[in-house]
């Protein structure tokens, strides 16, 4: 009877949870079928598949393409080359800058830049947003390198706004490393800066995974700060600006848009296929340390 | 002798580097200041830079070693942080005092930013929205996320797909999926709803709320479940025992358990609505008409604080006056900041 009943419920409960993925997952599902299709077919008849052929779809990607608005290979390039960029580099300098934080711990300088890393987490965006653009623009016509609308200005950005995260996650888990490791290291004759990459860099693998997915997460996906420090009609875009400057000026056109949007999905859906349990992970890790 | 060589070497070329990086340096910005601006200055500076910092860890000192490596492996994020955070940070709270362009000022105005922006209905307008969203979507993301955990981790066969498929929205970038939702008010739930639910100020609020719940609601879930799961079997299994029944063991013992992951869940959710700014943008670009408000008719009835600073500094072109709005924003921001920090202490959570 019991076995009955659990099994009565856990029937209940598979449909509801089936019913609430079908919701969550019907947008997706409307982005695909109607990239499709030709525009009328998209607007007749938005839920079934009606009108929709594999030739479509080509003839859809191919203007979505080439667009120059868009220009999908260009923007998946700069995109790429950000994202990589900025990950690699924040997380050597976040476990360079965590290991020198937490090895000096009980020294006051330490725990001061620590602190005001810290600290700096709460701040938004927004109110460092426009001064941001100005100090690049000055900073970069003074020195001659060019900061705003280039891929070194923006990296450059990157890495000061995922520092403090990365630091604060980074120096947690350093600190957990046993010190006699380090010392032992350098009775035989081992420098400061060979002990830090022979031997704490690698026990960061698992850590730096997941600050590279939270970093990762918040680059590819992040809108405001390359619209503004790149331009939304600037020589490089990123993917979410390059959808942005395309749907501005093909309003109400849902089969380049929605095609549009399938290409600016499909990486981040292949990368979550991939590696899904770690993606999840390092989410819940994040928010948790956060 | 070999080791004394290697040394003398060592020394040479530190001095080498540190000689050579300085000259750089001073070259170019001899060049910087005098404005005669040869091209090739950017890449003088750079390389005397990273030249000086070779010369600095090839210099030959056992004493002062650790030291300069210390200072060599903190400075490219101390560098990054100080010229992209602090600088700005400090220039924006400056500026908001002035008259700012967004290029240069010509005089201090006191308060004048600060008083203009309580006296524009829009802005007060956009406040009081954000604040319905933020706190409609607090209660109801969290309701929503737990429901969701409380489901998944329920015996429920295929848990993993499900996981996955509710965190999966949560993947994409907010102005991608505010066109696709744009398009499903517009195009698809328009044969239910008649007129799209976007036209009207209060309905699109409620749009741009079902949208953000969609794309959060499954991250949310995610930290739930590592809640629930945390739980000790034993605990479980003693209310069992004890003959408590599921509405009870929910209720007397999972809730109480995972109080710290609610604080962790409500504070999230908090601050991630008060910043919500992509969806905002890409699904009503903060359109909506509010018929009177404070005695004015307002045309952007879904603006949101984050796109009202937005458009005021960047489409109104008055950047002084974003800039102040955005220091408001900063100061609300920080006070909850304040606010979690002093409820997960008096919590003494661990997790």
């Amino acid at each position: 009877m019991v076995g009955k009943e659990r099994r009565r419920r856990a029937l209940i409960l598979t449909i509801v949870g089936i019913l609430i993925a079908v919701y969550v997952l019907f947008p997706f599902y409307l982005v695909v079928m109607n990239s499709f299709k030709v525009q009328a077919d998209i607007v007749a008849n938005p839920i079934s598949l009606a009108g929709a052929s594999f030739g479509q779809l080509i003839t859809n990607l191919k203007s979505v393409v080439n667009n120059s608005n868009f220009n999908f290979w260009r923007a998946l390039f700069s995109s790429v080359v950000i994202t990589v960029i900025s990950l690699l580099l924040l997380a050597l300098f976040g476990a360079m800058a965590g290991w020198v934080i937490s090895r000096n711990n009980k020294k006051k300088w330490a725990t001061a830049i620590y602190m005001v890393f810290i600290a700096s987490m709460i701040i938004p965006f927004q109110v460092v947003m426009l001064p941001l653009v100005s100090t690049f623009r000055d900073a970069g016509n003074f020195i001659g390198i060019p900061l705003l609308s280039t891929i070194p200005g923006i990296i450059f950005a990157y890495c000061g706004f995922g520092g403090a995260m990365t630091v604060f996650i980074l120096t947690g888990f350093i600190k957990g490393i046993p010190y006699d490791l380090e010392e032992a290291a350098a009775i035989d004759g081992c420098s400061p800066e060979g002990t830090f990459f022979k031997i704490i860099l690698p026990l960061l693998t698992p850590v730096i995974t997941t600050v590279t997915i939270l970093n990762g997460m918040w680059i590819w996906n992040d809108y405001l700060l390359p619209s503004m420090l790149l331009g939304l009609n600037g020589q490089y875009k990123t993917l979410p600006v390059a959808v942005q400057s395309f749907v501005g000026s093909y309003v109400k056109q849902w089969d380049l848009i929605l095609t549009a949007a399938l290409l600016a999905i499909i990486p981040m859906i292949i990368i979550f296929l991939v590696a899904q349990k770690q993606i999840m992970n390092g989410m819940i890790e994040g928010a948790v340390k956060g | 002798m070999g080791m004394n060589e290697n040394a003398a070497s060592r020394k040479l070329l530190s001095l080498i580097f540190l000689i050579g990086g300085a000259v750089m340096l001073v070259v170019s910005l001899i060049q910087d200041f005098s404005r005669s601006g040869a091209s090739y200055r950017g890449a003088l500076l750079v390389l005397g830079i990273v030249a000086i910092i070779l010369g600095l860890y090839l210099f030959p000192t056992l004493k002062y070693h650790r030291r300069i490596i210390y200072i060599i492996f903190l400075f490219p994020l101390l560098f990054t942080f100080a010229v992209t955070v602090i600088i700005p940070l400090c220039l924006g709270i400056y500026y908001s005092f002035t008259d700012w362009t967004g290029i240069q000022f010509t005089k201090f105005v006191g308060l004048e930013n600060y008083i203009s922006m309580f006296q524009d209905p829009q802005f007060i307008w956009s406040i009081l929205m954000t604040f319905v969203f933020v706190l409609l979507n607090m209660v109801l993301v969290n309701v929503i996320a737990f429901l969701l955990a409380l489901l998944c981790t329920n015996g429920i066969k295929g848990g993993g797909f499900f996981r996955a498929a509710y965190f999966l929205p949560n993947l994409i970038g907010g102005i991608v999926l505010g066109y696709i939702w744009q398009f499903v008010f517009n195009n698809v739930l328009i044969n239910l709803t008649k007129t799209s639910l976007l036209v009207q100020t209060r309905t699109a609020m409620f749009a741009i709320i079902v949208v953000y719940i969609w794309q959060y609601a499954g991250y949310i879930m995610l930290i739930y479940i590592t809640g629930l799961t945390q739980i000790p079997g034993d605990v479980l299994e003693a209310a069992q025992i004890d003959g408590a029944n599921p509405t009870q063991t929910l209720f007397r013992v999972k809730i109480p358990m995972i109080a710290s992951t609610f604080t962790i869940c409500t504070f999230l959710t908090l601050t991630s609505a008060f910043k919500q700014f992509d969806v905002n943008l890409a699904l009503t670009g903060g359109t909506g008409s509010v018929p009177s408000f404070m005695g004015k008719y307002l045309t952007s009835g879904t603006q949101m604080l984050a796109l009202n600073i937005y458009n005021t500094a960047v489409s109104k072109n008055n950047y002084a006056l974003g800039q102040a709005k955005a220091v408001l924003f900063f100061i609300i921001l920080a006070c909850v900041s304040l606010i979690q920090v002093r409820v997960s202490n008096s919590r003494e959570v661990e997790l």
